[in-house]
C-alpha cells in the first residue's frame, strides 16, 4: 500500500531462549506520529534496530519506505533518522562540527553541510551555543542538537527512541511541542517510543501497546479504550456505609451488602462488580451515576462516595500490565 | 587544548563544494584526531627522541664501524640505522621496541570509545556500510603511522646526509624505504592486535592492557619458554650435523612466532646486506663464498616468508576484528 511507510510482517527476533519480539506485524502511515508504548524491555528498541537494519531479524519481514532494511540497510538509513535512547556526540567538537560531520557522512559538501546546520540549530534553539563543545551542553541541550542531527539528512521517517529520558518537564513539552510542529510543517512522520504514558497520548495519533515482545493493541486512543474495556467503557466506584437501624452506628452487615450487590447488579448496563475496601466498582456499559446513587439510597444504605471514570491511557496501561508483566 | 579546537575547525573550514565518500569523511575525521590528540603528539616525541638519540650514538661511531675490507663497505650509509655502541640501541631495535607502543596506542579504544560515547550507534544510523566505520579506523590510523615512520625515516636520513656528506646510493635508499615499509607492517600488525582488543573489551582500560599483555608476552616471557623447552634438546657437542641443524631450525620455528623476531630478522636483512642466510649453516654450505653483500633481490627473497608471516598475522587479527564487529548487535550505550 503507498500509504504505508512502515510495515512489519510477523517480525522476530530471539536472544537464546528469551525472545525479545515475538511475531510483530505492524503498519504505520505516512505522516503520521506513531507512539510505541510499553515497559523497559518490551522490545521496543529490538525492533527499531530491526527497521534500520541493524539488527537482523530471526523470522518475519520489514518494510521501511518499501526498502527491506536486512537487504539494504543504507537504502533505509538514507530515509530514516534514528535517535538513540542515549544519544552521543564528539564530545571535543563543537555542536555544529557534529552535526557538519553527520551531514557530510549523508553525502552533502561542507558548504550545504555548514547552511543547513546552521538553519536546524536555529530551529532547534541552539543557534547561540553551536560553537560551544557538545561535553559541555546539558542533557536536554545534547537530545535537541539529537534531534537536529537526525533532521540534517532531510527524512521521511524519524524514530526517536525514549527521547525525553532524562530532560525536566518543561523541556520535554517543548521537545514534544518540537516534534509535533516538524512533523507537521515537513510531512514527516514519527515513530516515538516511551515508557511515559502521558508523553504518548499528548503528541501520539495512534499508539501501539508493547508488552513482552508481542503488540497487544494499536489504535488511536479512544478506540484502544474500546477495544479493551469492549463493552464496559465507564466505570463507577461506589462507597457506602450501612447504618444500623437503631443505633445509627455503621455495621457490617454481610447479608445486606449482598443485597445491595444484587440491586446494583439488576441495573439495566451493569456488566460487573468489584468489592475492593467497601468500596464498590461498577463495569457499566453507559452512564449509570444517577441511577447507582438512587438504587444505594434507597436499599438504606448511606452513600458516601461516589465517582466516575473514564479510561484514558493509563489505566489502557495498566490493565495490560496485570497479570506478571510490571512497569519497571 | 585551544590549540585542538583550532585544527579542527581548520578540518572542516575547507570550504569546498566538493562532496566527499562517507569513507573518506569518516577516514579523515580519524586521521585530525590523532594528529591533534595528545596521545599522538606524546607516542611521537617518545619515539624521534629515541631514534634521534640513537641517530647520535650512530654519528659519533660512524668512524670505528666501517673497517677496511668490510663488504658492506658499500653500505655505509644504511650503518646509520643499526650500529650502536651499546650505550644505546640502534634506530632498528628502537623501532621494533617502540613500534608495538605507537601501534597498541592509536588502536586500543577504536571501536569501544565510539561505543562508550553513544556515537556508534548514531553513526550506523547514518547512510554507510558498517564496515566503514572499522575499516575507516583502520586505513586512518595507518596512514597517520605511515606519515609518521617515512618522516621520521627520511629525518634520520637527512640529518645523516647533513653530518656524514656522503650521499645515500639508489639502492641504498630503496632499502631504507623497504625498511620503512617493513616497519608500518610491524606497527600494523600491533595496531590490529588492538583493534581486535577494542572490539573484545568494552572498556579502553581491559583493551589497552590486554594488547600490552599479548606484547610483553611476546617480547619477554615467550623467549623465556623458548629457552626452557629448548634445554632439554640442546645437543651435545658430538652429536651428528643433520641433528644440530634440525634443533637450531626447530628453535627458530618457536621463534619466529613472535613477530618481532620476523621483524627483527627481516630488518636485518634488509639493512645489512651481507646478511645472506637467516636459519643455522653449516661448514660445507659456506666453503667457497665470498663475503660480499647479497643484490637487493636476493636481500628481499630472503625476508619473503617474514613478511610474509607479519602480513597474515595482520590480515588474521584484522579479520577476527572485522567478523566479530559486522555479527555484532549495535545497541545504543
Amino acid at each position: 500500500m503507498a500509504g504505508n511507510i512502515i510495515e512489519l510482517t510477523g517480525l522476530t527476533r530471539k536472544y537464546g531462549q528469551f525472545t525479545a519480539v515475538d511475531n510483530l506485524t505492524l503498519t504505520v502511515s505516512r505522516g503520521e506520529i506513531f507512539g510505541l508504548l510499553g515497559p523497559n524491555g518490551a522490545g521496543k528498541s529490538t525492533t527499531i534496530l530491526m527497521m534500520l537494519g541493524l539488527t537482523e531479524p530471526d523470522a518475519g519481514t520489514a518494510r521501511v519506505c518499501g526498502i527491506d532494511p536486512s537487504a539494504d540497510p543504507v537504502g533505509v538509513k538514507k530515509r530514516v533518522g534514528y535517535l538513540p535512547e542515549e544519544v552521543g556526540f564528539y564530545d571535543d567538537m563543537s555542536g555544529l562540527d557534529n552535526l557538519i560531520y553527520t551531514a557530510c557522512l549523508n553525502g552533502l559538501s561542507v558548504i550545504d553541510a555548514e547552511a543547513r546546520a546552521e538553519k536546524l540549530l536555529e530551529r532547534v534553539g541552539l543557534a547561540n551555543e553551536k560553537h560551544k563543545k557538545t561535553g559541555k551542553y546539558s542533557r536536554g541541550m545534547r537530545q535537541r542538537l539529537g534531534l537536529a542531527d537526525v533532521l540534517i539528512k532531510d527524512p521521511e521517517v524519524i524514530i526517536l527512541d525514549e527521547p525525553t529520558l532524562g530532560i525536566d518537564p518543561a523541556g520535554v513539552r517543548a521537545f514534544l511541542d518540537l516534534i509535533v510542529e516538524l512533523s507537521r510543517e515537513q510531512k514527516i512522520t514519527v515513530l516515538f517510543s516511551s515508557h511515559h504514558l502521558h508523553q504518548v497520548q499528548q503528541v501520539c495519533d495512534r499508539v501501539g501497546l508493547f508488552v513482552g515482545g508481542r503488540l497487544l493493541a494499536v489504535g488511536d486512543i479512544q478506540s484502544l479504550a474500546s477495544q479493551l474495556f469492549g463493552k464496559s467503557p465507564y466505570s463507577i466506584e461506589a462507597g457506602f456505609e450501612l447504618p444500623d437501624r437503631r443505633t445509627g452506628e455503621t455495621t457490617s452487615d454481610g447479608q445486606k451488602r449482598n443485597e445491595i450487590r444484587e440491586a446494583l447488579l439488576g441495573i439495566e448496563g451493569v456488566i460487573e462488580i468489584r468489592e475492593e475496601n467497601s468500596i464498590m466498582y461498577l463495569a457499566c456499559s453507559q452512564d449509570l451515576t444517577g441511577e447507582i446513587a438512587s438504587a444505594i439510597t434507597v436499599s438504606g444504605a448511606r452513600l458516601t462516595s461516589l465517582s466516575k471514570r473514564e479510561y484514558g491511557l493509563d489505566d489502557i496501561y495498566y490493565r495490560y500490565f496485570e497479570g506478571g508483566y510490571n512497569h519497571e | 587544548m585551544s590549540r585542538i579546537a583550532l585544527a579542527l575547525s581548520g578540518f572542516f573550514d575547507r570550504r569546498t563544494e566538493r562532496k566527499r565518500h562517507p569513507f573518506r569523511v569518516i577516514m579523515e575525521k580519524e586521521m585530525a584526531d590523532h594528529f591533534t590528540g595528545w596521545r599522538f603528539m606524546i607516542l611521537t616525541a617518545i619515539i624521534a627522541l629515541t631514534c634521534l638519540g640513537s641517530l647520535y650514538t650512530a654519528l659519533a661511531n660512524m668512524g670505528q664501524a666501517v673497517k677496511p675490507n668490510d663488504p658492506e663497505g658499500t653500505f655505509f650509509f644504511l650503518k646509520l640505522f643499526t650500529i650502536s655502541d651499546g650505550t644505546m640501541p640502534s634506530f632498528v631495535v628502537f623501532i621494533s621496541f617502540l613500534g608495538p607502543l605507537l601501534g597498541i596506542g592509536l588502536g586500543f579504544d577504536a571501536i569501544n570509545s565510539e561505543h562508550n560515547r553513544g556515537t556508534l550507534s548514531r553513526i550506523l544510523s547514518q547512510p554507510i556500510h558498517r564496515d566503514y566505520i572499522i575499516n575507516a579506523k583502520f586505513a586512518g590510523a595507518l596512514t597517520v603511522i605511515s606519515a609518521m615512520l617515512f618522516a621520521l625515516g627520511m629525518i634520520v636520513m637527512g640529518a645523516g646526509l647533513v653530518a656524514l656528506g656522503i650521499p645515500p646510493t639508489a639502492e641504498e635508499f630503496v632499502r631504507m624505504v623497504f625498511f620503512i615499509l617493513l616497519s608500518i607492517l610491524y606497527v600494523a600488525f600491533w595496531l590490529n592486535i588492538s583493534v581486535l582488543f577494542s572490539v573484545l573489551f568494552r572498556q579502553p582500560a581491559t583493551a589497552a592492557l590486554s594488547a600490552i599483555a599479548v606484547w610483553l608476552f611476546l617480547t619477554v616471557f615467550y623467549p623465556l619458554i623458548v629457552n626452557l623447552v629448548m634445554k632439554p634438546l640442546e645437543p651435545s657437542a658430538v652429536a651428528a650435523p643433520s641433528q644440530m641443524i634440525a634443533i637450531e631450525q626447530f628453535r627458530l620455528a618457536l621463534m619466529r612466532i613472535m613477530p618481532n623476531q620476523l621483524y627483527s630478522e627481516a630488518t636485518t636483512t634488509l639493512l645489512m646486506p651481507s646478511v645472506r642466510s637467516l636459519g643455522p649453516l653449516t661448514m660445507e654450505q659456506m666453503i667457497g663464498t665470498i663475503p660480499g653483500p647479497l643484490p637487493l633481490g636476493q636481500s628481499l627473497l630472503l625476508v619473503w616468508p617474514q613478511v610474509t608471516g607479519l602480513a597474515a598475522g595482520t590480515i588474521t587479527s584484522f579479520v577476527i576484528s572485522y567478523m566479530l564487529f559486522m555479527r555484532r548487535e549495535i545497541r545504543p550505550r
